[in-house]
């Protein structure tokens, strides 16, 4: 029973720049990605996570380390020989073919014969939910359905990983969700290993069993979506999942878990750190805007007066800036309960912003 | 106001067409004159078996007629489908590699367009006459034997002029070929052969097919590098016609041209018609 779906060991790859000098897209990167699992690589444009996919489908070689599937070195074999299938951002379906040949494609190249296709293609056409599409040209369908062909394309060869290279990111945002819990959903039926290329956080913490943030050609963190979004291990991680607020400062003690920190303008903040630190290191303290409270709660470790200056009401939450202790400034986000009609201050208001010591987190640079 | 504007525009449009179809009008008519000196249309030929058809007639017992026809279409064809390979995979090439002197291989590929078509011709002429010479003497060959202008020199000729507008015309239906297509291909287990007939090919066979046609035309019509590169019995239609014209005109040479143009519109339908279905 191999250990892995896919092994990324150590893998490197550069391409030649543009004067002469190699350029790194990924940067000794290693990853172990289970069988049946939904993992996605995420990051900005950039970051090397489709260099990384590519890798796994055969389109590029590394230029070092192993690409493993199901503990097989995958070597320089071609994209046709391996047991991996790719969804295309762009869908590439083949245009001068019907939806039933574009289906049909990698069985009649694996030359199963035509009287096992055509049944196989009617029910790779009905998992997708577009049956009876066979005698259509691609280009009669909408971006939706063409997606769901080339997810029906990929998935009828049965192929051990599915890999997706932001299938969704031609689809409006109403479409998009949809697909999303329909992949979701699509995922945990067939049981097979889906990679997903996004830079769409929330694309990512919505269907990811496990999420690898890359940035500049590394992986920072792996992990769940709620381990990377709670427990950050970097600022960079902090900042592109979800909106955080960031302050600086030196190390004052520590007890345990609980950091005090020394934050610039005066104040101390307590925050939760598992790594010892030493004394007047500087680090940063990351704190969510939803777990920030205009008045005192009871118990809060940190509780700072501020003043509000702006305000933005976007239906389910509203949004304050609150500026406190001289420069700092911090996005506080208050749900609408049923007393919404009045909100919690206004701008110009004298307020109390506080926060637990387990939301606030602290990290190295 | 808008009345008169759109008069105008139909008049000029009505004129434009008189301009470009009017030669060929006469062409065709005279085709059927009954003066054999072919200067002023005295009436419908009505002679023979074959009454108006006359000249046609006459035409299609001209052995020699029969003989540029043929090679004419000979060199059509070979040069046609030769440059369409060459062409086409330059164009491939192109668009698909990065090699060492691209930007020069691609602009040297598209300055016989440019260059006087008889520039290319007498420099041909030169080149062949060179080699053959050399070829001659190094071998010994006497007589018969000996190299020289014909048939294969033209075809040659015509290849190499056909390549960039093949290449050209092939270029432009590549630009914006998705090449994640082609990836998909792989993907789903097809090998690059495979890939190619299966998938690229059929997706810019209309490029490949009009760019062949283009050669196709261009090889038919051809009479500068022709001139220059025939030899005994490769005569052209083009250069046989130009012959023909020194001495007389007759109705015959007429009844050609019209046989000509209706085999280049019958050719031109089919095309349209393959591209519409693909």
């Amino acid at each position: 029973m191999p250990q892995f779906a896919v092994e990324l060991r150590d893998v490197v790859k550069r391409f030649p720049g543009p004067s002469g000098e190699e350029v790194y897209a990924v940067k000794h990167v290693s990853l172990q990605i289970h069988d049946g699992e939904f993992f996605s690589l995420l990051g900005p444009s950039g970051c090397g996570k489709t260099t990384s996919l590519r890798m796994i489908a055969g389109f590029e070689l590394p230029t070092t380390g192993a690409v493993m599937i199901h503990d097989r070195h995958m070597g320089e074999t071609p994209p046709f020989q391996r047991p991996v299938n790719t969804v295309f951002q762009n869908y590439a379906l083949f245009p001068h073919m019907t939806v039933g040949e574009n289906v049909a494609f990698g069985l009649e190249m694996k030359r199963v014969p035509k009287t096992d296709i055509a049944p196989r293609v009617t029910e790779a056409l009905r998992m997708v939910r577009l049956p009876g599409m066979e005698k259509r040209k691609p280009k009669q369908l909408s971006g939706g359905q063409q997606q769901r062909i080339a997810l029906a394309r990929a998935l009828i060869n049965r192929p051990e990983v599915l890999l997706l290279d932001e299938p969704l990111g031609a689809l409006d945002l109403k479409l998009r969700k949809e697909m999303q819990l329909e992949l979701k959903t699509l995922q945990r039926e067939v049981g097979i290993t889906f990679i997903y290329v996004t830079h769409d956080q929330e694309e990512a913490l919505t269907m990811s069993d496990r999420i690898a943030v890359m940035s500049g050609g590394e992986v920072l963190q792996v992990g769940g979506a709620a381990d990377i979004y709670e427990r950050p291990n970097c600022r960079f991680v902090a900042d592109f999942i979800g909106e955080t607020n960031f302050l600086r400062g030196t190390v004052k003690e520590q007890k345990g878990k609980t950091t005090v920190v020394e934050v610039d303008g005066g104040i101390t903040v307590r925050a939760e750190s598992e790594n010892s630190l030493a004394h007047g290191q500087s680090v940063t303290i990351a704190v969510r805007p939803e777990k920030i409270h205009l008045r005192p709660t009871s118990g809060a470790a940190n509780a700072f007066a501020g003043r509000v200056e702006d305000l933005v009401y976007i239906g389910t939450d509203t949004h304050y800036g609150v500026r406190f202790a001289g420069d700092h400034r911090v996005r506080v986000r208050e749900q609408n309960t049923d007393s919404a009609s009045t909100p919690l201050a206004r701008v110009g208001d004298e307020v109390t912003v506080s926060f637990a010591e387990a939301a606030a987190r602290v990290l190295v640079e | 106001m808008s009345n008169r504007r759109s008069l105008w525009i139909t008049l000029a449009s009505l004129l434009v067409y008189v301009f470009l179809y009017a030669p060929i009008v006469v062409l065709v008519v005279f085709a059927f004159n009954s003066s054999k000196t072919n200067v002023i249309f005295e009436g419908v030929v009505n002679k023979g078996p074959c009454g108006p058809f006359y000249w046609f007639c006459v035409l299609f017992k001209n052995g020699e007629v029969l003989s540029a026809a043929r090679n004419t279409m000979t060199i059509a064809i070979v040069s046609t489908v030769a440059s369409t390979i060459i062409g086409t995979m330059a164009a491939l090439a192109l668009q698909r590699y990065a090699f060492p002197a691209k930007t020069f291989s691609e602009v040297s590929l598209y300055i016989p367009i440019v260059i006087p078509e008889i520039v290319m011709g007498i420099g041909i002429l030169v080149l062949f006459s060179a080699l053959f010479r050399w070829l001659n003497s190094a071998f010994g060959l006497q007589g018969d034997d000996r190299l020289a202008l014909g048939l294969g020199t033209v075809i040659v000729s015509h290849i190499a002029f056909s390549i960039p507008f093949v290449a050209l015309v092939v270029r432009a239906r590549l630009h914006g070929f998705d090449k994640a297509i082609e990836e998909a291909a792989m993907d789903l287990g097809a090998d690059e052969w495979v890939t190619f007939w299966r998938v690229t090919l059929p997706i810019i066979a209309p490029g490949v097919l009009s760019g062949g046609l283009l050669a196709f035309t261009l090889s038919l019509d051809d009479f500068v590098i022709t001139f220059f590169t025939n030899g005994p019995g490769s005569t052209t239609l083009p250069i046989y016609v130009y012959g023909l014209l020194r001495r007389i005109i007759t109705p015959e040479v007429n009844a050609l041209s019209t046989v000509w143009i209706f085999t280049v519109l019958a050719a031109l339908a089919i095309s349209q018609r393959v591209q519409r279905e693909a």
